[in-house]
């Protein structure tokens, strides 16, 4: 499979997803509308809702998740392994230079945003900075620009942002129904029977899975693969990366930053094995296994 | 459909082909072109570096006159190059020569310490990659137009229009064996 074609399969697949987003989101609030007998008030608000933060993803993704992580722009004196190397790879992939930014942290890991080549961020963090050599960093960077050449950072990080605008909605409803259904249970009689209470929360019940069907047509394991291969492409060098996803595997440190929403633009899962009995973690399991990806590398 | 209409429509393909299998070539030539320059850019950095370099090490190593004759005499030829097969000669030469410099250099542990000379070294080390990266982008778009070139049909049109395949950039014997990575 050609480039091109995997760039336009990552646009298509973007505009499919705006349009699933403001399906359901405008979906949703007509149902909410016909329980307060408004739907037309509340299905005006709903794609107005949507399609503000469809394209606040689009053209912001990048910052908000920059935001959301705290990571902090690169000078090229303090991490001159990092700029350079970037520098370097980018002259060989032939695509302009991405902005970088930092996040201090002693976990290692490193993740791209952006809508297109021209709006690329490369983020790492400080520990995957000095814990790994020169060679291994520009594996990780190669990997990470082979995302920013397939225009995977465009679907992954709208995917992100939405997925995140989802969660913190679910979220709250979540709340709504705990807090109406249970803790007034006492006190008002009449809330237990409060028909929208238990609708929104059914709804997000099933939200919840559909989101995780959303990550999952974003992040293919085909997609890590790739980004693998063409990042030995760019290096000639694929024992970097693989030197490199070994030192990322085999850390303890948690990544602080991370969260649901955030986690498979990272070049390994941000979440370690201690955190595996959360069904939620499973459910958006994102990455291929470590192991599996340095064999790839290793026979190349 | 009469025959006329067919040949038409025909000669219509045919001159669509011609255009679109022509503009491809002159793009990939001028993206070759840009990445010629590109490797331009970066041999001129490591040339402007060397001056520096040489002073350094004349600071704490006077007499290794020889040495230093050859890094300036191997840069100058370096500057001077035109052809892009004599800028690749250039270039080996001033890594043959530089590798003497940084081994005599050794024997110095006062240099070898001074903060100046490591930010050299690091700094050279550094446009050696961009060399070989501004390189390996000149050549993959060296073996697409060549590979396109070559093909048929399309070789028919780059002969029609004097589309000559372009030459490789060659790396040194030395570049070409597998790089050791020191932990």
């Amino acid at each position: 499979m050609s480039i091109y074609s995997q760039i336009n399969k990552n646009r298509w697949r973007t505009y499919l997803i705006f349009c699933i987003f403001i399906l359901l989101t405008c979906g949703f609030f007509y149902l909410i509308g016909k329980t307060v007998d408004s739907a037309s008030a509340y299905l005006t608000l709903g794609i107005i809702f949507s399609v503000a933060s469809s394209f606040g993803s689009y053209f912001f993704a990048d910052k908000i998740v920059l935001f959301s992580t705290g990571a902090f722009p690169a000078d090229k004196k303090r991490f001159f392994d990092f700029y350079t190397v970037t520098e370097n790879l980018s002259i060989a992939a032939g695509l302009p230079m991405p902005k970088l930014y930092v996040i201090d942290d002693s976990a290692p890991n490193a993740f791209a945003t952006g809508r297109d080549p021209k709006h690329a961020v490369v983020c790492a963090t400080t520990g995957l900075l000095s814990k790994l050599s020169r060679a291994e960093i520009e594996g990780v960077v190669a990997h990470e620009l082979s995302h920013v050449k397939n225009y995977d950072i465009l679907l992954m990080s709208v995917v992100s942002v939405l997925v995140g605008t989802i969660a913190l909605a679910s979220d709250w409803m979540m709340r709504g129904f705990l807090w109406g259904g249970f803790g007034k249970r006492d006190r008002d009689n009449d809330q237990n029977n409060n028909p929208l209470m238990l609708i929104l929360a059914i709804l997000a019940l099933i939200i919840a899975p559909l989101v995780a069907m959303l990550i999952q047509m974003a992040i293919s394991r085909k997609r890590e693969f790739l980004a693998d291969a063409n990042g030995a492409l760019l290096t000639r060098y694929p024992e970097g990366l693989a030197r490199a996803l070994e030192k990322i595997a085999s850390d303890h440190d948690q990544l602080q930053t991370a969260s649901n929403a955030t986690a498979h633009l990272f070049i390994s899962s941000p979440f370690k094995e201690k955190n595996s009995f959360n069904w939620l973690t499973n459910l958006f399991s994102t990455h291929p296994p470590i192991k599996e990806r340095v064999k790839i590398l290793r026979s190349m | 459909m009469s025959p006329t209409l067919l040949i038409i429509a025909f000669a219509v393909i045919l001159i669509i082909y011609f255009v679109a299998t022509y503009n491809g070539f002159i793009v990939l030539k001028t993206r070759i072109q840009e990445a010629l320059s590109g490797i331009d850019v970066q041999l001129k950095r490591r040339a402007d570096l060397i001056p520096n370099l040489v002073e350094t090490v004349k600071g704490y190593a006077k007499h290794e006159k020889e040495v230093f004759e050859n890094v300036t005499k191997a840069r100058s030829a370096l500057v001077s190059a035109k052809s892009l097969k004599d800028k690749a000669e250039a270039n080996n030469e001033l890594t043959g020569a530089l590798k003497n410099l940084f081994a005599v250099a050794e024997a110095y542990p006062q240099l070898q310490a001074s903060q100046n000379f490591q930010d050299l070294q690091k700094q050279l080390e550094d446009t050696e990659d961009k060399v070989a990266y501004s390189r390996q982008f000149y050549n993959s778009n060296v073996l697409d137009f060549n590979t396109k070139a070559q093909t048929f049909p399309n070789n028919v049109i780059a002969s029609m229009f004097g589309f000559k395949e372009f030459e490789f950039f060659q790396a040194t014997e030395d570049e070409k064996k597998k790089v050791d990575v020191k932990f």
